[in-house]
């Protein structure tokens, strides 16, 4: 870690997460990174790749569901997990108990993580290899950017990936 | 802990400087520590947040996230980013001498 990312008090001041997966379980805890890292002042951005980029989707970011198949932390065996309808159904379970907990709906998350003055980047190698365009995505959406476009903008912070 | 003095009196606060008894705060002290957190005029809606953490923290027992600030004070995220740059729950907290709200979300 070069002291650039740091203050002098030794506090994170900035960083980049990179969100790589379209999964709930994949999407919640980069927004809650993000989020929580704004709420402590510190300078956030979000780099939205691959499947993550459906967190950004105007039309898929509502449907975002958990996993159910390869996710031995669900505690549910393979096969039940494959089931038609499973994984919706463990979606909106989840969709519930978070709702009781006060934790926001990916879309709501989102603007509101935008409203923090976080920056949201779409990728453009998955932007291209998914032939999508600015018009697919949210309006929060700052800019499609290149990964050294993307390095620029993550410079002298602290870099996640998730 | 140590030791500081706002408007004349000494009171106790944490090393990130959060006062450690809510008890010893007082009005006239919000614009200096304010001052220290880098915001150097506090406006009626400063105070409007200021007063509601206060309130949220007698009620409760505890200070409100942002999330929460925004829903129940009708201060909207963006607005209160723009108030309070370097985290508004955590410096109107600050500043309303209460301590640091420990939510997640």
């Amino acid at each position: 870690m070069t002291s650039d990312a740091m203050a002098s008090n030794g506090k994170i001041e900035k960083v980049s997460i990179i969100v790589s997966k379209g999964s709930l379980e994949g999407v919640y805890p980069a927004l809650i990174m993000a989020n929580g890292a704004r709420a402590e002042g510190i300078e956030a951005n979000l780099f939205f790749t691959f499947f993550g980029l459906d967190a950004i989707h105007r039309a898929r970011h509502e449907h975002i569901k958990l996993a159910t198949v390869g996710n031995p932390g669900l505690h549910l065996a393979t096969w039940a997990g494959g089931l038609p309808g499973v994984s919706s159904v463990m979606t909106h379970y989840m969709a519930h108990k978070m709702g009781q907990l006060d934790i926001p709906s990916i879309p709501e998350f989102i603007e509101m993580i935008a409203d923090t003055g976080a920056g949201l980047y779409a990728c453009q190698a998955s932007v291209d290899l998914f032939g999508l365009t600015r018009d697919d995505f949210i309006e929060q959406v700052k800019d499609i950017i290149t990964v050294g476009e993307f390095y620029d903008l993550a410079a002298g912070g602290q870099i996640i990936f998730t | 802990m140590s030791t500081k003095v706002y408007a004349g009196t000494e009171v106790t606060v944490n090393d990130d400087g959060f006062f450690a008894d809510a008890q010893q705060w007082r009005e006239e002290m919000a614009p200096e520590i304010a001052r220290e957190a880098g915001i150097g005029t506090l406006t009626p809606q400063h105070w409007q947040v200021v007063k509601f953490m206060r309130h949220e923290y007698a009620e409760k027992g505890t200070g409100p996230s942002v999330r929460a600030l925004s829903k129940t004070s009708g201060v909207s995220v963006k607005e209160l980013y723009q108030l309070f740059p370097k985290g508004p729950a955590k410096l109107a907290a600050k500043i309303a001498g209460i301590p640091k709200p420990r939510g997640c979300i």
